[in-house]
């Protein structure tokens, strides 16, 4: 069976590793390059990268970090951030990222999931949803729906966030990285209805993200049909490790990757 | 001395993470899609990421297909990855009526039983007792397409590793210093990084003339 994942994930901005709470009021978190290979040597089954300057600002400095990170790290990454042609995603899988995450310019124009996918293949497309429950959610008699936000969380499109995600699969995606604007950097815990909705409309792997403090919060995100589980604030702030949330995965009977023990080396596996 | 190795300018793959991969090795790899380099070279690694019928159609275009045959047939140090591997088998379910290199015996199929595809992730790898070069342990898989595990590899002389999701099927092949992945040996970490080293040795050992 193929393991559940734990995956860090660098919200970069102008070259450092940046965190913030619903997707404002950044601050400074480290160096991505420092941030990456502890987080490989801490036992991360794959590793997110984020430009979340892209929308607003320029992207260049991003691609250089891609490269940096890559020289240095052995498993994967996702990259996304600022992605709006087929051309922005070659050109990161061409520094080194393995995925690409489309956020704002598929729900713009849904096609360029296809044109990614006929490009470069289901297993490099992913989509990224940032989705906000609705204002009138939790209303008498009304549907607990979400809402899919665009440009890094600044503007509610209106958009059902389950139907969208449904549509981009079958434009192409092979990955929906599921972020609740509600809980992003609250560290309440995941929007464990919306995973479990995205869950039941998605045959693709889903990658819960927002509001991960503890291994609670991961383990309900897994139970909800979640694939793997991303994290930030709470690797980036020294709260917990990949390696101390993984061995509280594996005691709670959830099938994870063993985290690498410090002292293994490359050497000793052959 | 690190051996001459060339990777294949597919035009399709994300080359970046296996060049990555190989420069930790301290081996700097060339990418080229010139036939006599390609059937020259010490090693060749053979990339895959992306469609069946654009990965053929591209070696055809650019006359990859004897060289890489003739590699495979000769037992010359040759590393297939992820859809590398499937164009080495006989045809695929995802480009029906369009042949691959042929010279694995097995045909590639999508995969059936999977709780969810495409199957992304860490799964573990069981070698059969034959497999000199891959190992036990746990690699990274991203891919919807398999190769069929058939008796008929073994008759031609292949070890088989295999994994499971949902049903059981081929995560590796080798033979001698031919080694195909299903999974990423690049993006696998400590053990992605180890079987690369593996296969380097033994690639330069058969560029020795040694035993591969």
């Amino acid at each position: 069976m193929v393991r559940l994942r734990v995956i860090p994930c660098l919200d970069v901005k102008d070259g450092r590793v940046v965190k913030g709470v619903r997707f404002q009021g950044l601050r400074d978190a480290g160096d991505p390059v420092e941030r990456a290979a502890a987080y490989e040597a801490s036992g991360a089954d794959e590793l997110c990268l984020l430009d979340v300057s892209a929308t607003r600002e320029g992207r260049a400095s991003a691609v250089e970090t891609v490269r940096a990170v890559r020289a240095v790290i052995g498993i994967p990454l996702t990259v996304g951030g600022g992605v709006r042609r087929l051309e922005d995603a070659a050109q990161l899988l061409d520094a080194g990222a393995d995925k690409v995450a489309v956020n704002t310019a598929a729900l713009e124009r849904p096609e360029l999931l296809a044109e990614i996918k006929e490009r470069l293949g289901a297993q490099c497309t992913v989509l990224s949803l940032d989705a906000a429950r609705r204002e009138d959610a939790g209303s008498p008699g009304s549907m607990l729906r979400w809402e899919v936000v665009v440009a890094g969380g600044t503007r509610r499109t209106g958009a059902d966030a389950v139907e969208w995600a449904r549509r981009a699969v079958d434009l192409g995606a092979g990955e929906i990285l599921a972020t609740s604007w509600d809980r992003d950097g609250t560290g309440e815990g995941y929007d464990v209805e919306l995973l479990r909705a995205l869950s039941e409309a998605v045959p693709v792997p889903l990658v819960a993200s927002g509001g991960a403090r503890s291994a609670l919060h991961m383990e309900t995100a897994l139970d909800a049909g979640a694939s793997a589980v991303l994290a930030a604030s709470i690797f980036h702030d020294g709260v917990t490790t990949v390696d101390h949330i993984k061995r509280e995965l594996a005691r709670s009977g959830r099938d994870v990757r063993p985290s690498l023990s410090p002292t293994l080396n490359p050497s000793t596996l052959r | 001395m690190s051996p001459d190795l060339v990777l294949v300018r597919t035009g399709v793959a994300n080359v970046a993470s296996v060049t990555a991969a190989f420069r930790r090795l301290g081996v700097e790899p060339r990418l080229s899609d010139d036939p006599l380099e390609i059937r020259r070279a010490d090693a060749v690694v053979l990339p895959g990421v992306g469609a069946f019928a654009a990965g053929m159609a591209r070696l055809r275009d650019a006359g990859l297909v004897a060289p890489l045959r003739a590699r495979v047939e000769r037992g010359e140090p040759t590393l297939a990855v992820c859809l590398g591997v499937q164009l080495l088998g006989l045809e695929s379910e995802e480009a029906p009526g369009l042949s691959g290199l042929g010279v694995a015996p097995a045909r590639t199929r999508r995969l059936v039983d999977a709780p969810r595809l495409p199957h992304f992730g860490w799964n573990q790898v069981e070698p059969d007792r034959t497999c000199r070069t891959v190992r036990p342990g746990e690699a990274y898989f991203a891919h919807s397409y398999r190769l069929e595990d058939t008796a008929s590899l073994a008759a031609e002389g292949w070890s088989v590793a295999r994994t499971r999701e949902g049903e059981r099927f081929v995560a590796a092949i080798e033979r001698g210093a031919v080694l195909g992945c299903q999974f990423h040996p690049e993006l696998s970490g400590a053990y992605g990084a180890a079987l690369m080293e593996r296969w380097l040795e033994r690639a330069a050992l058969a560029c020795a003339g040694g035993v591969a």
